[in-house]
């Protein structure tokens, strides 16, 4: 049996696995909607690339997690790494393009840039406050305009006066969108300038101050957008690269990572445990901590949440090692 | 007459010596603000402007905890930014709330003159003598810098206790014993004991251990729950941590036209509160060879926004990573998180390619 690595990134709108080997290459992959269940969106996962290993002759050694869901997730598939997604992002993709200086990510809640200086990270950014320029703004414009997500990259594409958008934030851009529509400006217009919208709010808000320099690599969902990439090639002046798996770089960053720490032991079959997390609120203070209990088949196997001792769970298994 | 019981903001591990001034300077009842909790903030930001800046909301969720618990008659202080409105806005909401408290605002006092101030303690107590006021606000004055020299040991070890919590235990009993000092002979007593205390501590420190330089706003940057114990965080995973600003360095002996000269290249005029200190030290931590800098305001400080295009510079020139937080009443933990655990990771990086 040869040695695998799985990498999963649990976003708040997708989850992303891969499964790949001591050479990074990938062996299996998935991509779904997590749909605000993080623990069932895993199941699937897990299950889907089961399904894909079948016959192959790898063992897993090493489980990676990361993404906003990456501490329960980990704790639940036993991870031997927990990593933020903005190293995350930059191993997996510093591991396809080891020349890459700007990594630009758009996802569905939040936003980001890498900058990379001779294959490290030098300094990074992420959205803060708004949605504007994320995932889930545009897929909510396309909604509104009756479009897929799928139509909405390559109808851009077709525009050849992209209407201007204001796009400071999420409320005004789209009550302007709905101004320029009833004013009669083509659909492929309005499309292609919030593509453009898009693209100034990122450049002005998450890469402010921040020197961007090519090579330049687009990932995350929005990537797999014709308009947006278009859009960014326009304002930077340069080429912007997008891997066919460029929704799978964090995922693939964590499972590389996975590879230096202590082999596990690892299962697929977890659709048939029972994982459920409950917040308990602390009484210890008027700062009432949430805490939140993950169990497995009923019984306690990890608690987080509080912020001093008084508000801290045993764990019985925990105590026994 | 009902007794004067009075309460000061919470404001970092200062309050011990506010609470000398009031009990031993103007020989009134002191009332400490309740620890700020989530309640706290809450309260506070209920009934603030959205837009004001935290500290505000911090400062008046206290007020209104600590008159529930007794106070009676509420301190404000001034400054150079729209810390100088606080107290006027705080009296009027605090009016219109209705509660009925003796509001005394320090931002009417004159730095320049300390006999102002003294007309200012007036209000809070009438009978009040000058000799005693002086005497209380000279030994506050000394236990503010015996309180930031052992929190400055504290910083630069806390990431390397052998015993977790130590350091933070020490720090209480410390606190808690600095409530009892009466005069500069029991103070200094004191301060050796604690060091001495502080030096026994068993602590792993590697050779060279990396070093983080924290700058930024006033308040934020000195209170940790407002900060998220952003600090601690970061010293946990092994780091030392430099701060300068504290009071001591900030009030008692700032050092401007100094620090003026020393950043001319980067601005040239002073832009308010802490911008030119955050500047100076951003520079100067650059040039100690820090890893990386953390720069901590409050969402909206006018100030350190003006910084932090000079703290962008900064970081191209001497090619050191800066990043900024801004700390607001909706700030969850988990956005911190990831980018302190990316920080963290990118310094680490850059350590072993240097090595190489």
């Amino acid at each position: 049996m040869k040695k695998a690595y799985l990498g999963v990134d649990i976003g708040s709108i997708s989850t992303k696995g891969v499964i790949i080997d001591e050479e990074n290459k990938i062996l299996a992959s998935e991509y779904l909607w997590t749909e605000g269940d993080p623990i069932g969106a895993v199941k699937h996962l897990i299950a889907a690339l089961k399904k894909q290993m079948k016959g192959k002759r790898y063992t897993v050694v090493g489980v990676g997690t990361t993404g906003s869901a990456r501490k329960l997730i980990g704790v639940i598939l036993g991870a031997n790494v927990v990593k933020n997604e903005i190293t995350a992002h930059a191993i997996g993709t510093l591991s396809i393009y080891p020349e890459v200086r700007t990594i630009f990510e758009i996802g569905g809640q939040d936003s980001k840039i890498i900058i990379i200086d001779n294959g490290i990270v030098t300094d990074y950014a992420m959205n803060t406050l708004c949605a504007a320029g994320t995932g889930s703004f545009l897929s909510s414009q396309s909604r509104r305009l009756g479009l897929s997500v799928e139509e909405f990259g390559p109808l851009a594409l077709k525009s050849k006066h992209p209407t201007n958008i204001a796009a400071r934030c999420t409320v005004f851009a789209e009550s302007d969108l709905v101004h320029k529509a009833q004013m009669g400006h083509k659909k492929e217009d309005i499309v292609a300038g919030l593509c453009k919208a898009v693209v100034t709010n990122y450049l002005n808000n998450v890469g402010k101050g921040k020197k961007i320099n090519a090579p330049i690599v687009f990932q995350g969902g929005v990537s797999k957008n014709v308009g947006v990439i278009k859009a960014f090639e326009e304002a930077t002046g340069e080429k912007i690269t997008v891997d066919p798996n460029s929704h799978l770089m964090g995922a693939l960053g964590v499972a590389i990572l996975s590879q230096k720490e202590k082999e596990v032991a690892f299962s697929f079959d977890i659709e048939d445990i029972v994982f459920e997390t409950k917040g308990i609120e602390c009484n210890g203070c008027a700062n009432h901590c949430e805490r939140i209990c993950v169990y497995k088949d009923g019984e306690l196997i990890d608690a987080w949440g509080n912020k001093c001792d008084k508000g801290a769970i045993r764990i019985k298994s925990r105590v026994q090692n | 007459m009902n007794e004067i019981k009075v309460n000061f903001p919470r404001f970092g591990s200062y309050n011990v010596a506010i609470e000398h001034i009031i009990k031993q300077g103007l020989d009134c009842e002191y009332i400490d603000s309740p620890p700020i909790t989530k309640k706290t903030l809450e309260l506070g930001t209920k009934y603030s402007p959205d837009f004001v800046c935290t500290p505000f909301k911090y400062n008046l969720g206290g007020y209104i905890e600590s008159i529930e618990a007794g106070a009676n008659t509420l301190i404000q202080i001034g400054g150079v930014c729209r810390l100088g409105y606080y107290g006027e806005l705080h009296e009027q909401i605090l009016k219109d709330l209705g509660y009925q408290v003796k509001f005394v605002n320090m931002a009417n006092a004159d730095f320049s003159n300390p006999l102002s101030f003294y007309e200012e303690f007036k209000k809070i107590n009438p009978n009040l003598k000058l000799k005693k006021i002086t005497q209380a606000c000279l030994l506050a004055i000394k236990m503010v810098e015996v309180i930031d020299k052992v929190e400055d040991y504290i910083r630069q070890n806390v990431g390397f206790e052998v015993v977790d919590g130590t350091f933070d235990h020490l720090h209480q009993e410390f606190l808690e014993d600095l409530r009892d000092i009466n005069d500069k002979k029991e103070l200094k007593l004191l301060y050796k004991l604690y060091m001495k205390k502080l030096k026994r501590v068993e602590v792993n420190k590697p050779k060279n251990p990396l070093k983080v330089g924290f700058v930024g706003e006033y308040y934020t940057i000195m209170d940790q729950y407002s900060n998220h114990y952003l600090e601690k965080e970061l010293a946990k995973k092994g780091i030392v941590i430099y701060r300068w600003m504290n009071i001591t360095n900030s009030i008692i002996k700032p050092q401007v036209e100094e620090v003026k000269k020393s950043i001319k290249n980067y601005a040239k005029y002073n832009m308010g509160a802490t911008s030119m200190f955050t500047i100076k030290k951003a520079i100067d931590y650059a040039k100690d060879g820090c890893a990386g800098i953390i720069h901590v305001k409050s969402f909206g400080c006018t100030p350190e926004i003006d910084a932090m295009p000079v703290l962008q510079r900064i970081s191209e020139d001497y090619k050191i990573p800066i990043i900024y937080f801004s700390f607001d009443s909706q700030t969850s933990d988990i956005g911190i998180n990831t980018r302190i655990e990316a920080f963290y990771d990118m310094i680490m990086m850059r350590k072993e390619q240097k090595k190489k």
